[in-house]
């Protein structure tokens, strides 16, 4: 490689991208469609990869794609705003800039899925990076088994998606059940985590493979209870978090254990992860 | 492979004049503020003529010695990841423009640098930098440009300090390849000579305009038996038998809670290690908001925020980021990139404010493993 070439192919330069469209899915959470601002072709992805955006002045983030894989040009985040950046990011008005590094990582192995039953289990923002699997399963229903959507939040109030929610429900083969942890007095719904809903869902374990996002600690039960359930550990996927700057492997701030979260995931087989999810503070 | 030829130190002295002439800058070792440091060098009376260095773990003393060597010294607190991986570097440049923004890069290029006293260890810590960084999935191309076309002047060590074990990580004191010239230094009294070997075209090229000699047997002899004699000096070892499985399967290991009974997690090891690599990005801009710029700054897994997700830090306790520190360097490291990221130079004893001695450590470990009980915390 020249020295030119390197330069202009250095990926860790963000590509403008513009905001064209905000919508507002809970309190602190929105969902941002980014389009190329050169009118440039925008970056194909797989599901469950994710990208870095950058505000201008103020920082980057990874943050994993939301959208369709299907609407080329277009890039959807679903954004929580718990800090500085992120604030910044859905703050965003529609025309407003945003740089765009990637996308990185490992997709959701959703080939393998073909012919299977697909088993969605995602906790609060995990359903962000879960969400391109669901439409990918949707767009090319006669590829795949039953699609089961298994979904926890803390309170109604936090349901991501709640109107495509119901839209896939209806959908032919499909099987989408909410729980909240605490439901008020308007709630019809169930109440508890995500694992007690386990019971109502109508797939074969021998056939199916699982796709699982959420807080680490949902993650390692979800895992451990669909085990139990009979579904083989190779068979159960995750999407794994750290602290990232660079998504590339040179900032050293995403390794766990032996792997770095950014190139090697972040989506993970439950068997690799299995003996690491059981240590503290590594 | 080039022969062995010799140097007289005025033959010596017309190595960096030649280099300059071939447009490189010349960096090596210099004193300055009572360390041996890496700067720029205008000749080789920059180098620290007559000086050598005291270390133990915890401890750094300069002395004067009793001759003139050029090289009389190991390793001091800077490395040249310095120049090939700097602690602070732009990214990237941008202004705003409408609704938009443009990346400005016009950073000029670094200049071509020769390296000269380049240590074995530190060879060693060049090529593990070199797989991290450019050998991997991605190439950073920050490094790849300060990294490409480097001459490399190494030095063979004929002396060892306390803290050295590189003989354990098998990297030394012998230079062994990738190099451009390596030079052994014999001194003694009416005596001031170098036998250098060329190691690559280039290196031939250069050390044909210092007109050499050819060098006897017997000094050739000697030179060998200089290099030994700074293997036998060395005294520290790290037995690294089956270390990867031996540090995963002693996570919770109770010496990890005694090391954090002294570690003040300053991260000064992670600073003066030669493969450390870990860097944040900082974001600056100023005052109209119209320019932004983003920064890599080395950073350091001691430091808290270092894990940081939202909602915590994943390692918030000292044990857990020592552990995180020894477990890559010497195991998960292998994993990841075939090697490990220890090469023996000692610096993270030497500097270490309270003496931890990674070797010491290991060691610690070594001799009474955990048994093999599970985790303690409990996820059967």
């Amino acid at each position: 490689m020249t020295m030119a070439t390197a330069t202009t192919t250095d990926p860790m330069l963000p590509q403008p991208y513009s905001v064209r469209q905000v919508v507002k899915e809970t309190a602190d959470t929105f969902t941002l469609t980014l389009e190329p601002s050169n009118g440039a072709g925008g970056n194909r992805f797989q599901p469950g990869q994710f990208s870095m955006l950058w505000v201008f002045g103020v920082g980057e983030l990874p943050i994993s794609i939301s959208g369709d894989p299907a609407e080329r040009n277009r890039l959807a985040y679903t954004v929580r705003s718990v800090g500085q950046a992120t604030h910044a990011l859905v703050s965003r008005e529609v025309g407003g800039a945003v740089g765009v590094r990637g996308p990185f990582g490992t997709g959701w192995p959703v080939e393998k899925a073909e012919g299977r039953d697909v088993l969605v289990v995602a906790g609060g923002i995990g359903l962000a990076p879960l969400r391109p699997v669901i439409y990918e399963v949707l767009h090319h229903r006669e590829k795949y088994g039953r699609l089961v959507v298994l979904y926890g939040a803390r309170s109604p109030r936090e349901l991501l998606y709640r109107k495509e929610l119901a839209a896939w429900a209806r959908q032919h083969e499909t099987q989408v059940l909410s729980t909240v942890d605490y439901g008020g007095l308007s709630w019809r719904g169930q109440v508890g985590v995500v694992t007690t809903l386990f019971k109502y869902a109508r797939l074969q374990p021998e056939r199916s493979l699982a796709f699982a996002c959420g807080p680490e600690i949902m993650m390692r039960f979800v895992a451990r209870d669909l085990e139990t359930r009979g579904l083989a550990r190779e068979n159960i996927y995750l999407s794994m978090e750290r602290n990232m700057k660079c998504a590339l492997g040179f900032c050293g701030h995403c390794q766990y254990g032996p792997h770095f979260i950014c190139k090697d995931g972040p989506i993970f087989r439950y068997d690799q992860m299995r003996p690491l999810l059981e240590k503290y503070e590594l | 492979m080039h022969a062995p030829a010799l140097l007289t130190l005025d033959q010596l002295a017309r190595l960096v004049p030649a280099l300059h002439s071939r447009g490189y800058q010349v960096v090596g070792p210099t004193v300055r503020d009572g360390a041996i440091v890496y700067d720029v060098l205008e000749g080789i009376s920059d180098l620290p003529v007559g000086w050598t260095d005291e270390q133990e773990a915890g401890r750094y003393r300069l002395r004067r010695r009793n001759d003139d060597a050029l090289f009389g010294y190991v390793v001091g607190p800077q490395s040249w990841k310095k120049y090939v991986h700097p602690a602070e570097v732009r990214l990237l440049t941008a202004e705003r423009s409408g609704h938009t923004f443009r990346i400005l890069n016009n950073d000029p290029s670094p200049p071509r640098r020769a390296f000269l006293g380049v240590r074995a260890c530190e060879l060693a810590a060049i090529a593990v930098q070199d797989r991290v960084l450019q050998g991997d999935r991605y190439r950073d191309p920050i490094y790849a440009a300060r990294r490409e076309g480097i001459f490399i002047v190494a030095v063979n060590c004929t002396q060892a300090a306390p803290t050295c074990f590189c003989t354990s990580m098998g990297t030394g004191p012998r230079v062994r390849g990738a190099y451009d010239l390596a030079l052994t230094e014999l001194v003694g009294p009416g005596k001031h000579e170098f036998v250098i070997e060329a190691g690559s075209d280039a290196g031939a090229e250069v050390l044909a305009e210092l007109a050499p000699s050819a060098p006897s047997e017997a000094v050739c002899q000697e030179a060998e038996a200089a290099v030994e004699r700074a293997a036998s000096q060395i005294q520290r070892r790290m037995d690294t038998t089956g270390i990867r499985d031996l540090l995963y399967t002693n996570f919770d290991h109770p010496r990890w809670d005694n090391v954090a009974q002294r570690c003040l997690t300053c991260a000064n090891c992670t600073m003066v290690c030669p493969t450390c690599f870990c860097t944040t990005v900082e974001d600056v801009s100023d005052v109209t908001g119209m320019h932004a710029e983003r920064w890599r700054k080395w950073d350091s897994c001691f430091t808290q925020n270092f894990s940081y997700i939202h909602g915590g830090n994943i390692r918030s306790s000292a044990k857990s980021r020592y552990r995180q520190w020894m477990t890559h360097k010497l195991a998960s490291w292998i994993d990841q990139f075939g090697s490990s990221g220890c090469v023996g130079c000692g610096r993270c004893i030497t500097w270490c404010p309270v003496g931890i001695d990674i070797t010491e450590e290991v060691r610690a470990i070594r001799e009474s493993p955990a048994s093999s009980k599970e985790s303690s915390h409990g996820n059967p």
